[in-house]
């Protein structure tokens, strides 16, 4: 409705410009700058009344001045969705990055998204397998949740992201996942092991790419993520496909968060994060999931970096809050030579309890998973006596616990970049080196799946 | 322009601010075109800022602000049950019939539905002096809870109308003679805790089934209570578990910002649960307020108040209502985030200073009562707490404790030893059991106190052999105190831990409780004697008698078998002296 450019700029600051004088101007209302040298930028109005307009800029106000021209575009921030998203990679703005043409919108979608009805939702069941074992025995992973991946710098959590995404699925079925990429503020280098990745494996042509590198404007970022999401739910909503989502890096997504609220003057939370930081990751990491009626589902998949390892960062600590578990990535596995470095004692998933069972994967993996989790738990925590007291002090049960933590580490959670375990594999494997303690130490199995699963040898 | 109307002069977020209108604090009104549903919260001579409950994208300055004249209200009546409503009483069911999946905005809808006929029986006659809170007349609502229709607090007079038939609830089902006309709805300001006549000091516990709880930490019908608990400790499980198993009448369940998918679980769930207590399912018992994380800020605000009101209501019926917040830091942080909108200087952690009055306010609306009509009712409130990295010297921690006088901590290294609930014994507290162990030992057992010292001192105990354990290990301490491990031992695998998945054991009643905290002292008197007598510990607590008294927990018709399991064991171990 409004092409009128207002010259009213009165501040600029940080990524913020405020003008003034201007018409009745919307909340959320989309904005385009140009510059005196006839460049544009975008930009998001933050607040609004009569007398003054703050306007974020996405690509940062360098040689933004006091004369440049500023419109509103009428509308809020809408990304033009279609099919054709699919095979795509747009830069952190929604813009084609790869050289192709625009994106034809079958619809323009609101990139907010509005809250899915608690009511409308349906309860997610159904079992991926990952074929990473640590992860299907122990954090198993379901379809339309979101499961972050807890990580710090130097770990191989791009690893283990692509590895989920290459092999994940539906068991007995070649049903695959669309993968959503979400690249914000990563370093060119890992966007491009990223993207050679997907492409050697083929999973480039189903998959879309949102890409803001680290010099690309920070403030952008706070966009790409919600690009990212509403193509997602476009596609899983409209179109029946199984989305999986991946994103990272969170960190850099709350540092651009606290970035505005700082230039905002906002009275600053834990660490100078912004207090609504909460309701900001919510109404990211709630835009997963399956509603009823519909064929297609969300899975989350975010990337964070714990600044210095600290799982009660503000970061993790509120995304923990909200996701469906974590996977936590350990530092001294990764030293140790284990890949993946899977810290399952912190790890959880939620959901886990849904997908899990006779029906599911197999009728002995709640009990096998409890029972390799509370021996690994139990060696794990009898490393820290030995140190102290060293392993003569030990008795029998406790020796066999504490070296069944290191077969579990090198036998369970070593495997390949590329070895793909089925979830019976995975299982059968637990049962195998659960030969390593002596039956009657093992008591959260009962006598009947014994039978049934121990390998005879022992059993004997 | 009228009074009443006004425009819109600024938005940022859900924080609006108008000029022109004349509201009064915490009125109603609607923002823009649309007709957004708000509160007033702040005034500044001619501005007025409310807060929004629903998104605020796309709303202009100049677009007009009405002002409704009334406070923010639930409505009360036939038709609560069974619901699940958003923070601020609209039925998540109606809004998918409007809006489809996704929650839009902009929508009206009803608390209660208007249409449906309520069969009413009228209890009381014409002629009656009636006042505020008596019972005029029932409605059988659900298979397990029978309605009771008030006369709204603030009327009284003498009937002179009344009848029975059917009846929806807008329509008048009596009138007194100053032409008061009684509906079977009452609307509510839910900021405003409704009367009662006095409150009494509580004196039965609230059972839940869970033996850690009842046995070691009870609550009191009526009573407060705080379970803080970093994420993955099982917060939400334990909650769960209580809206599932506690014996109050009624349960209010607030998921306050909330994971989607969970809220979603429960909803699933709820409706296929049978009622230990009544048999009956236990959806047939419970209102529920979901609200998850990213529905609107300032709902989530709400969400609590509108729980509670709906709790004291039917409390002044004479039920015993539990209510479960969970989780009561995302109402904090609400509340937080809506103050820094308003530029208020901020107080500890930025939380508004007012944080800790407002948490005193919301307990301090539990209480076992005497109600108006002269019945006892009571309001039980639970509240889940999310302390940033566990760390519960934060300021919501904090405020909750200084109020609630049951403190449920959960621990995150107990869950990652997978012990469930992961309810830390040593750092938990309940300072009720003085005003329930005459209820205790009426009910239970006369020496119940007795035997709750005796457990819990043995953990006690345990916790300081483990500090020299870790340095010199187990083999190192006397044989005695090598016993008091292993029945310590006892104590949490056989009876703190439960599995809530269990069919059978996430349900424990008190006497089962008492008689198997009674086997675990028969367990240490018997081994005791045997060693005495010349047998090893290793043997003692490997009769296989005590493994099946131990195991046997999970099936069915537990409590009448301890006795026999119990003299087995007995048995068992006097042998193992006389093998030596």
């Amino acid at each position: 409705m409004t092409s009128k450019e207002y010259k009213t700029i009165t501040d600029i600051k940080g990524p913020l410009v405020f003008l003034e004088k201007t018409e009745p101007v919307a909340y959320g209302e989309i904005v385009s700058i140009r510059l005196s040298d006839g460049s544009e930028k975008n930009g998001q109005v933050l607040d609004t009344s009569d007398d003054m307009v703050v306007v974020q800029v996405f690509e940062g106000t360098e040689a933004i001045d006091r004369k440049a021209g500023v419109k509103f575009m009428g509308d809020v921030f809408k990304l033009p969705v279609s099919k054709g998203l699919i095979g795509r990679i747009l830069d952190g703005a929604g813009r084609p990055r790869d050289g192709g043409p625009e994106i034809i919108a079958d619809e323009n979608a609101d990139i907010i998204g509005a809250a899915i009805n608690p009511y409308s939702r349906q309860s997610p069941h159904d079992f991926i397998q990952t074929g990473v074992s640590a992860i299907d025995c122990c954090t198993t992973l379901v379809r339309g949740q979101k499961l972050p991946i807890f990580s710090a710098s130097g770990l191989p959590h791009n690893d283990i992201a692509l590895q989920i995404a290459r092999q994940a699925k539906l068991r007995d079925s070649d049903e695959e996942f669309i993968v959503v990429f979400c690249a914000m503020g990563i370093t060119a280098e890992e966007y491009n092991f990223f993207r050679s990745d997907l492409e050697r494996t083929g999973a480039l042509e189903n998959a879309a790419l949102f890409v803001n590198l680290a010099d690309d404007p920070a403030v952008e970022r706070l966009i790409t993520p919600r690009l990212a999401l509403t193509a997602a739910e476009y596609l899983a909503f409209e179109h029946d496909y199984h989305v999986l989502v991946i994103y990272t890096d969170m960190t850099n997504y709350c540092d651009s968060l606290r970035q505005i609220g700082a230039a905002r003057e906002e009275v600053p939370g834990r660490r100078g994060y912004p207090g609504y930081m909460y309701t900001d990751l919510a109404m990211l990491y709630e835009r997963a999931g399956i509603v009823k009626g519909k064929k297609g589902s969300i899975t989350q998949f975010p990337i964070l970096t714990m600044p210095g390892d600290d799982i009660t960062h503000p970061i993790p600590d509120l995304s923990g809050y909200i996701t469906e578990g974590q996977i936590v990535i350990s530092r001294e596995l990764h030293q140790a030579g284990i890949y993946p470095p899977i810290n399952v004692l912190p790890s959880l998933s939620r959901l886990m309890g849904s997908c899990i069972g006779e029906k599911t994967t197999r009728e002995d993996h709640k009990k096998v998973s409890d029972q390799m989790y509370a021996a690994y738990a139990q060696g794990r925590e009898l490393r820290g006596l030995v140190a102290i007291v060293g392993e003569d002090a030990l008795n029998e049960r406790d020796l066999q616990l504490l070296k069944f933590a290191d077969i579990f580490e090198d036998k369970f959670l070593r495997q390949d970049r590329d070895e793909d375990r089925t979830i019976d594999e995975t299982l059968n494997l637990c049962w195998d080196l659960m030969t390593n303690i002596d039956t009657k130490y093992l008591v959260r199995l009962d006598q009947e799946l014994i039978e049934k699963y121990l390998p005879e040898e022992k059993n004997a | 322009m009228s009074k009443n109307e006004g425009l819109i002069y600024r938005i940022s977020g859900p924080v609006v601010t108008a000029t022109g209108i004349e509201a009064r604090m915490y009125e109603v009104v609607r923002v823009g075109h649309e007709k957004l549903m708000g509160e007033v919260i702040e005034i500044h001579g001619d501005q007025s800022v409310i807060q929004v409950y629903e998104d605020t994208s796309g709303i202009r300055p100049g677009e007009p602000v009405l002002s409704t004249g009334q406070t923010l209200s639930v409505q009360l009546g036939p038709g609560l049950l069974t619901q699940i409503y958003d923070g601020i009483q609209r039925p998540l069911q109606t809004l998918e019939e409007v809006m489809g999946v996704f929650i839009t905005r902009g929508v009206d809808a009803d608390g209660l539905d208007l249409e449906k006929k309520w069969d009413f029986v009228a209890t009381a006659e014409k002629g009656d002096e009636v006042s505020g809170g008596q019972v005029i007349g029932t409605v059988q609502e659900t298979d397990t809870i029978t309605h009771k229709i008030m006369v709204p607090p603030k009327s009284s007079g003498k009937i002179k109308t009344i009848k029975s038939g059917k009846f929806n609830v807008t329509e008048t089902v009596c009138t007194l003679d100053d032409g008061t006309e009684i509906r079977m709805m009452q609307e509510w300001p839910v900021r405003h805790p409704r009367p009662f006549s006095q409150k009494y000091a509580p004196d039965t516990p609230l059972v839940t089934g869970m033996r850690i709880l009842d046995f070691l930490f009870p609550l009191a019908k009526g009573g407060a209570a705080g379970i803080p608990g970093p994420f993955g400790s099982g917060k939400t499980v334990t909650q769960q578990s209580l809206a599932k198993y506690s014996d109050a009448q009624l349960v209010v369940y607030i998921g306050c910002g909330e994971r989607g998918n969970e809220m979603t679980e429960v909803l699933d769930e709820f409706p296929h649960l049978i009622d230990p207590n009544t048999g009956k399912p236990l959806m047939n018992r419970t209102v529920m307020i979901a609200n998850t994380s990213n529905m609107p800020v300032a709902a989530r605000e709400a969400s609590v108040y509108t729980g509670i009101t709906i709790a004291e209501y039917f409390r002044d019926q004479g039920y015993d209502v539990a209510l479960m917040a969970d989780s009561t830091s995302r109402w904090a942080e609400a509340m937080r985030e809506i103050s820094s909108r308003l530029e208020e200087m901020p107080g500890e952690e930025g939380y508004p200073a007012y944080l800790s009055s407002r948490l005193a306010e919301f307990y301090e609306r539990a209480g076992r009562v005497e109600t108006l009509n002269g019945e006892d009712g009571s309001v039980t409130v639970i509240g889940a707490v999310s302390p940033p990295g566990g760390d519960i010297s934060e300021p919501v921690s904090q405020g909750t404790l200084r109020i609630v006088k049951v403190f449920w901590g959960l621990d995150a290294g107990l869950a990652r030893q997978r012990h469930f609930p992961a309810i830390n014994w040593l750092s938990s507290y309940s300072l009720y059991p003085q005003s329930l162990n005459q209820w205790f030992r009426d009910n239970i057992a006369s020496d119940f106190p007795e035997v709750r010292t005796q457990i819990s001192a043995l953990l006690k105990v345990e916790a300081e052999l483990q500090e020299i354990v870790q340095l010199v290990g187990s083999d190192a301490l006397p044989i005695d105190q090598q016993l008091t491990l292993e029945v310590a031992r006892m104590i949490r695998e056989y009876f703190l831990q439960q599995n809530g998945f269990d069919p059978i054991d996430a349900y424990s009643g008190v006497q089962q409780q008492y008689a198997m905290a009674q086997a675990i002292l028969t367990f240490q008197d018997e081994a005791k004697k045997a060693m005495a007598a010349g047998a090893r510990l290793q043997d003692v607590v490997n009769v296989p008698a005590r493994t099946e008294l131990m195991r046997a927990r999970f099936a069915e018709g537990y409590l009448e078998k301890i006795g026999g399991l119990v003299d087995a064991m007995v048995v068992e171990i006097a042998a193992t002296a006389e093998a030596n």
